[in-house]
C-alpha cells in the first residue's frame, strides 16, 4: 500500500478535523470526565462511556468521537492515582504498577512515582499513536497471522512471567499461579457451560471477577497492614522527592519505556489476549532487563515506568482489532463500538478503505488526549501526593468505601462484598506467608485463555490430522508460533539466570521460631484443592472437566511437595516464611483479625441495612472509635464521603447493595 | 461522508415541528391516544438488559432508548441497565421477582434468554406467559463458506459434503443450536469448536482459515462479512429464513437473493423437510431469530401503561427517518408492536413439548450436554 498516496491526505484531513476549537473542547471535556471517573477504582471506561452514550445521539460525529476518545484514553492514566497512592489496583491495567508504586509512596516518594508513571503514560500513548499511524494500514494480515496455536503460545509466554515474579521460592510461585488458575476456572465452563467448582451457588457459577480478585489480593492486605500500624502511608508523614524527579527518572529510562510501549502496542493489537496481562508482561520484562533485581517490589522506579509505558500504548494497539475487525479487546472498547454506531460509523474493514480520515481522527485524538490527561495529572501529582501524609485511620473509611463500591460494580449483589472479604483474607494470608500474589493474579487472568485455546487448537489440529500429518504440523508450528516459542524460552532462561543471583531480602533482626502457621495454611489450601478435585471429577461433559482436573491435580501435587519439604526444613527457611514474625508487620500495635473485623462489620451492616445506611453507621463508628475524631470532624468526613459517593453513583445511575431492610420495605434511591 | 451521517436531532425536531404545524393548520388531532396515556414526565425508566455492555442486545436497547424517551409521554429519561449473569437468567429472574408493574422498569429479552426457558434450565425462575410484550424485533442469519468451497457449493452442494468442516461455536445450547442442527440435517460433516466468545470470534476464525464454515446474524453479516464477499474471500450460501404473518418460513427480506435453509434442504434431499427434527429446528429457529429480541412489561401492568408503551414504540417505528437510521443497526426486519408482537411472542415462547424433548435428546446424544443439576 502506498503510504504517501493514501495515508498523508487522510492524516491531513484528520488533523484538520481534530484541531478545531469545538472538537478540542469536547476532547478536554472527555478527558476531565475520564479523569474524575478513573480515580474511582473499578468504575473505569465502561461506566464513563455509558454515561456519555445518551448525549452522543445526534451529536456532530467528530465532536462525539473526540469526547469518547478523550474519556477512554485517560482511564489507564487516572487509575494510577489509586495504584500508587493507596495500593489499590484501579483497573486491570494498573495492577503491576502497585508492586513498586505503592512502596515508593510508603517511602514518601509518591509525587516522584506518580509523575514518573504519568510521563511514561504520556510517552506510551504518543508512541502508540505514531506506530499505529503506519501500522494500521498493514495490520490486517498481521492480526490474522495470530491463530489459536499462536494465541496459546502468547498465553504460555504470559505464564513464563510467573518465574520472574515468583519471589524467593519457585515452588511456591508455581503453586500460587496454579491456585490462581483454579479460582479462575470456577464457574460455567467456557466450552459447554457445565457448572464447575461452584458448589451450587449461582454467584460462583459466573466465575470470580477480576476487579474483586485484584482488590482482594492487593488492596485489602495493604489497607489492613497500614491500619494495624496506625501510621500515614508515607513513612513519618513526610514527602521526599518531588514531581520533577519522576520526570527525570522517566527520561533516564527512556529505552525501557520504548521497549515496554512496543510490548503494549503489540499485545493490544492481537485480539483475544486481553489487556489484563500486558502490564505483567511489561513488568516481567523490566525485571528481566534490570541488572540489580533486589529492589523490585520495594520501590524500584523502573517497576513503575515499565507497566505504565505499556498500558497506554495498549489502548492505542487495542484500536486495531476494535476498528478493523469490530472485535473489542475490552469492555470499554465494546461500548466504544456502540458509540461509533450512534454517531454513524460501523467498525469493520471499511474503517481503512473508506473512513481512513475518521480512523486517524480516533488515533490522534487518543494521542492528544494522552497529552492533556497525563499533563494535567503530572501537574496535580505534587498536590495529590499529600494524601499519603494523612493519618491513615482518617483515610481508611474512604478507601474501604471505594473498594466496596468498586467490588459491587461486578455483579451488583451483596455477594460481591462477601467475595471481596473472602479473597481479601486469602490475600492477607498469601502476603503473610510469602505466596507471591502477582503469580496468583497471572494464573487467574490466564486460566480461561489457557483452557479455551488449548482445547480449540487441539480440536482443529485433530481435524487437520484427518488430512495428514503435514497440514497438522504446519498448523501448530507456524513461523509465528516458533518465534513466540523462542521468545518464551529466552524469557524463562533470563528469569532463571537472574533468580540464581537473587539474594534473600533484608529481614528484621528477629529470626523465625515456629513454622506451624505456614504449614496450617498450606494444609487448608490442600484441602480446598482436594474438594475441587472431587467436584471436577464429577463434571459430566468430558471437554469441560479435563482442564480443571489437570490444573487442580498438579497444584495439589505441588502443595503436597511443599508440605513435605516444610516438615523437613528448619523454621527460618524461606518456604515456611511467616512475615508476622520477621516482616514489617512484626510488632504492629494491632492484631490482624481485630483490624479485619472492621471490614466484616461493614459487610454485616450492609447485609442488614443496605450499603448506604451501613456506610453512614460505619463511618461514624470507625471515625469515633478508631480514629478518635471529634463529633464535628466525624460529621464532616462522613457527609463528605457519602456525598461524593452519592453524586458519582447518581450520575452513573448506580444502585447500592441492598440488605435485609430493603427486602422488607420499599425505600427510595439511594437506600433501596 | 455526509451520506453516512444519521439524521441529527435538529433536523428531526424540524421535521416534527413542520408536521405538527401542518397538522394544526388542517385541524387534525396529532395524538389521538393522548387522553388515556400514562405520563412519565420527570421520571427515569430503567431498561434491564440481562447481558454485558457492548453485546447485541445492549446495542439494540441503546439504539431504541433515546428514541423511546422522545416518544413516551412526558419524555422520561430512559436508562439502559445491564444486569448480566448466569447466562442472562439472572436479569430475567430479577425482572420476574422484584420489579413493580408501574411502567418504570422494562425488560429486554433475547434468544439467549428464551432458549434456557424453553430447554428447562434449572436456573430459570421466570415465565414468559406472565409478561406483556410491547415490541418484538426480528433478525436473521446467513451462513457462508470460503471461496473455493463456495464455488463448488454453487454447482452442487452435495459435491462438498465429505469435506471436514470446522465451525467456531459458542456452545450447543446457545443460539448456535440452530445452525448446528441445520448443518447436521443437511448431512454436512461439521466439527464444532466450542468456547468462542461471541460470533465475532467465530468470524475471525473463519478469516484466519481455521474455520471453514460460519454464520453471522444479519447486521453483523452486512457490516463485517459483506466486505469479505466483495473481496472474494467469502461466499454466502443460505439464510435461516424469515417468518411471514401466517407463520411460514419465507426468504429473508434483507437477503432476497439467497435461498433459505428450507429450500437448500429440499434441493439436496429432493423433498421438503418434515418430521421431528424439522419441527424442533423450526421452533428453536423462531425463538432464536424472528422472535429474537422483545421488550416486556412485568406481570400485572395496567392496560393503560401497556398501551402507552405500544403506542410509543409504534411512534418510533413510524418516524419518517426510522427506515434510514434502523437499517444499518437492525436490518430490514419487522419491528412489531401490539397484536403482531404478541404473535411473535407466542410463536417464540410457546413451543410444542415434543419438539423440546427431541432437542434435549439430540443435545444429549450428540454433544453429551444435559441441562439439569
Amino acid at each position: 500500500m502506498d503510504f504517501f498516496a493514501i495515508a498523508l491526505p487522510a492524516l491531513n484531513e484528520a488533523i484538520g478535523l481534530i484541531l478545531t476549537a469545538q472538537n478540542i473542547g469536547y476532547l478536554v471535556l472527555g478527558v476531565v470526565l475520564g479523569l474524575s471517573i478513573g480515580v474511582f477504582p473499578g468504575l473505569g471506561g465502561i461506566a464513563g462511556l455509558s454515561l456519555l452514550l445518551p448525549f452522543l445521539y445526534g451529536m456532530d460525529p467528530v465532536s462525539g468521537l473526540s469526547m469518547m476518545v478523550g474519556l477512554v484514553a485517560v482511564i489507564p492514566t487516572s487509575d494510577t492515582f489509586a495504584s500508587v497512592l493507596m495500593g489499590i489496583p484501579g483497573s486491570s491495567a494498573s495492577q503491576a504498577t502497585v508492586l513498586d508504586g505503592f512502596p515508593l509512596a510508603k517511602q514518601g516518594q509518591a509525587a516522584r512515582a506518580l509523575s514518573a508513571a504519568f510521563a511514561s503514560s504520556l510517552f506510551g500513548g504518543l508512541f502508540g499513536a505514531v506506530v499505529l499511524t503506519f501500522f494500521i494500514l498493514i495490520a490486517r494480515p498481521i492480526v490474522l497471522a495470530f491463530g489459536l496455536p499462536e494465541l496459546l503460545m502468547l498465553t504460555v509466554l504470559g505464564f513464563s512471567m510467573v518465574g520472574v515474579l515468583a519471589g524467593r521460592s519457585l515452588l511456591k510461585g508455581l503453586i500460587t499461579a496454579g491456585l490462581g488458575m483454579v479460582v479462575g476456572a470456577m464457574g460455567e465452563a467456557p466450552a459447554q457451560g457445565s457448572p464447575r467448582m461452584d458448589f451450587g451457588s449461582w454467584y460462583l457459577q459466573d466465575g470470580m471477577q477480576l476487579v474483586i480478585v485484584g482488590l482482594g489480593v492487593f488492596a485489602i492486605p495493604e489497607i489492613i497492614s497500614l491500619l494495624r500500624r496506625d501510621r500515614a502511608i508515607a513513612k513519618d508523614a513526610k514527602l521526599g522527592a518531588g514531581w520533577f524527579d519522576g520526570v527525570r527518572d522517566w527520561w533516564r529510562n527512556k529505552w525501557l519505556s520504548i521497549r515496554c510501549a512496543t510490548i503494549g502496542v503489540l499485545v493490544g493489537v492481537i485480539p483475544g489476549l486481553g489487556g489484563s496481562v500486558v502490564d505483567w508482561i511489561a513488568y516481567g520484562h523490566t525485571v528481566q532487563t534490570t541488572r540489580n533485581r533486589e529492589t523490585f517490589g520495594h520501590g524500584e522506579i523502573r517497576g513503575v515506568i515499565g507497566p505504565e509505558s505499556s498500558n497506554n500504548a495498549k489502548e492505542g494497539g487495542g484500536l486495531v482489532p476494535t476498528l478493523l475487525f469490530g472485535i473489542p479487546g475490552s469492555g470499554s472498547m465494546a461500548i466504544f463500538i456502540g458509540g461509533l454506531i450512534l454517531i454513524g460509523y460501523e467498525a469493520g474493514p471499511q474503517m481503512i478503505t473508506n473512513d481512513l480520515p475518521i480512523t486517524y481522527t480516533v488515533v490522534w485524538s487518543l494521542a492528544l488526549a494522552n497529552v492533556f490527561g497525563a499533563g494535567l495529572c503530572i501537574f496535580l501529582s505534587g498536590g495529590i501526593a499529600r494524601l499519603t501524609t494523612i493519618r491513615f485511620p482518617l483515610l481508611a473509611p474512604f478507601l474501604l468505601m471505594m473498594i466496596s463500591f468498586a467490588a459491587f460494580q461486578s455483579k451488583q449483589t451483596l455477594w460481591d462484598l462477601a467475595a471481596l472479604v473472602a479473597i481479601g483474607v486469602l490475600g492477607i494470608l498469601m502476603r503473610r506467608f510469602e505466596w507471591p500474589r502477582p503469580a496468583f493474579l497471572i494464573g487467574f487472568v490466564l486460566a480461561d485463555q489457557a483452557e479455551v485455546y488449548t482445547y480449540q487448537a487441539t480440536q482443529i489440529a485433530l481435524s487437520r490430522l484427518k488430512l495428514g500429518w503435514s497440514p497438522m504440523l504446519e498448523y501448530i508450528f507456524s513461523p509465528t508460533a516458533l518465534i513466540l516459542l523462542a521468545i518464551t524460552v529466552i524469557s524463562v532462561w533470563l528469569g532463571a539466570r537472574q533468580s540464581a543471583s537473587l539474594k534473600p531480602p533484608v529481614t528484621t533482626a528477629a529470626s523465625q521460631q515456629s513454622k506451624i502457621a505456614p504449614i496450617v495454611f498450606t494444609v487448608i489450601i490442600a484441602v480446598f484443592l482436594a474438594v475441587n478435585l472431587v467436584d471436577s471429577l464429577n463434571v459430566s461433559v468430558l471437554i469441560d472437566k479435563v482442564f480443571p482436573i489437570t490444573v487442580v491435580g498438579f497444584t495439589l501435587l505441588g502443595t503436597l511437595i511443599l508440605l513435605f519439604r516444610s516438615s523437613t526444613v528448619p523454621a527460618d527457611h524461606v518456604i515456611v516464611a511467616d512475615l508476622e514474625m520477621i516482616g514489617e508487620d512484626a510488632g504492629a500495635p494491632r492484631g490482624v483479625w481485630s483490624t479485619l473485623s472492621w471490614l466484616i462489620l461493614l459487610l454485616a451492616l450492609t447485609a442488614l441495612f443496605g450499603f448506604i445506611i451501613a456506610l453512614a453507621a460505619f463511618f461514624v463508628m470507625f471515625l469515633r472509635i478508631r480514629a478518635a475524631t471529634s463529633w464535628l470532624e466525624t460529621a464532616l468526613l462522613t457527609s463528605g464521603g457519602l456525598g461524593g459517593l452519592l453524586v458519582i453513583a447518581g450520575a452513573l445511575h448506580r444502585d447500592f447493595p441492598p440488605g435485609l431492610l430493603q427486602s422488607l420495605f420499599d425505600l427510595p434511591w439511594p437506600f433501596r | 461522508m455526509t451520506n453516512r451521517k444519521p439524521v441529527t436531532r435538529r433536523t428531526f425536531i424540524a421535521t416534527v415541528a413542520a408536521v405538527s404545524a401542518s397538522a394544526a393548520l388542517t385541524g387534525v388531532a396529532v395524538a389521538p391516544n393522548a387522553s388515556i396515556a400514562a405520563d412519565f414526565g420527570g421520571k427515569t425508566i430503567e431498561w434491564i438488559i440481562p447481558f454485558k455492555e457492548g453485546g447485541g442486545s445492549d446495542k439494540w436497547s441503546r439504539f431504541y432508548a433515546p428514541l423511546l424517551s422522545e416518544a413516551l409521554p412526558g419524555k422520561p429519561t430512559v436508562v439502559v441497565k445491564n444486569m448480566p449473569g448466569a447466562g442472562s437468567t439472572k436479569g430475567a429472574n430479577y425482572f420476574a421477582s422484584r420489579v413493580k408493574p408501574d411502567g418504570l422498569t422494562i425488560f429486554g429479552s433475547s434468544g439467549s434468554t428464551q432458549f434456557p426457558f424453553l430447554l428447562g434450565d434449572p436456573r430459570v425462575k421466570y415465565n414468559y406467559a406472565d409478561w406483556n410484550v410491547v415490541l418484538a424485533t426480528a433478525t436473521g442469519g446467513v451462513a457462508y463458506l470460503p471461496p473455493d468451497l463456495g464455488a463448488k457449493w454453487k454447482q452442487d452442494p452435495k459435491s462438498i459434503f465429505n469435506t471436514n468442516f470446522i465451525y467456531g461455536s459458542q456452545g450447543a445450547t446457545r443460539l448456535d443450536l440452530v445452525p448446528l442442527l441445520a448443518f447436521e440435517m443437511l448431512g454436512l460433516k461439521v466439527d464444532p469448536v466450542f468456547g468462542i466468545k461471541g460470533r465475532g470470534a467465530g468470524r475471525l476464525m473463519f478469516e484466519r482459515g481455521e474455520a471453514n464454515i460460519d454464520y453471522q446474524t444479519s447486521s453483523a453479516f452486512l457490516s463485517k462479512v459483506m466486505p469479505l464477499v466483495k473481496e472474494g474471500k467469502a461466499v454466502p450460501i443460505m439464510t435461516w429464513g424469515a417468518l411471514d404473518d401466517a407463520g411460514n418460513i419465507v426468504r429473508d427480506p434483507t437477503f432476497p437473493d439467497l435461498p433459505t435453509f428450507k429450500e437448500v434442504y429440499s434441493q439436496v434431499k429432493g423433498q421438503e423437510p418434515s418430521g421431528d427434527a424439522w419441527e424442533a429446528w423450526k421452533a428453536f429457529f423462531i425463538a432464536g431469530f424472528p422472535a429474537q429480541k422483545m421488550v416486556f412489561l412485568p406481570k400485572g401492568t395496567s392496560q393503560e401503561i401497556i398501551d402507552t408503551y405500544s403506542n410509543a414504540f409504534q411512534k418510533v417505528i413510524n418516524r419518517p427517518d426510522f427506515p434510514q437510521i434502523s437499517k444499518k443497526r437492525l436490518g430490514v426486519y419487522p419491528q412489531a408492536t401490539g397484536v403482531k408482537a404478541a404473535a411473535f411472542k407466542k410463536r417464540g415462547t410457546e413451543v410444542d413439548p415434543k419438539a423440546i424433548a427431541w432437542i434435549k435428546g439430540w443435545l444429549k446424544d450428540r454433544y453429551g450436554v444435559e441441562l439439569k443439576k
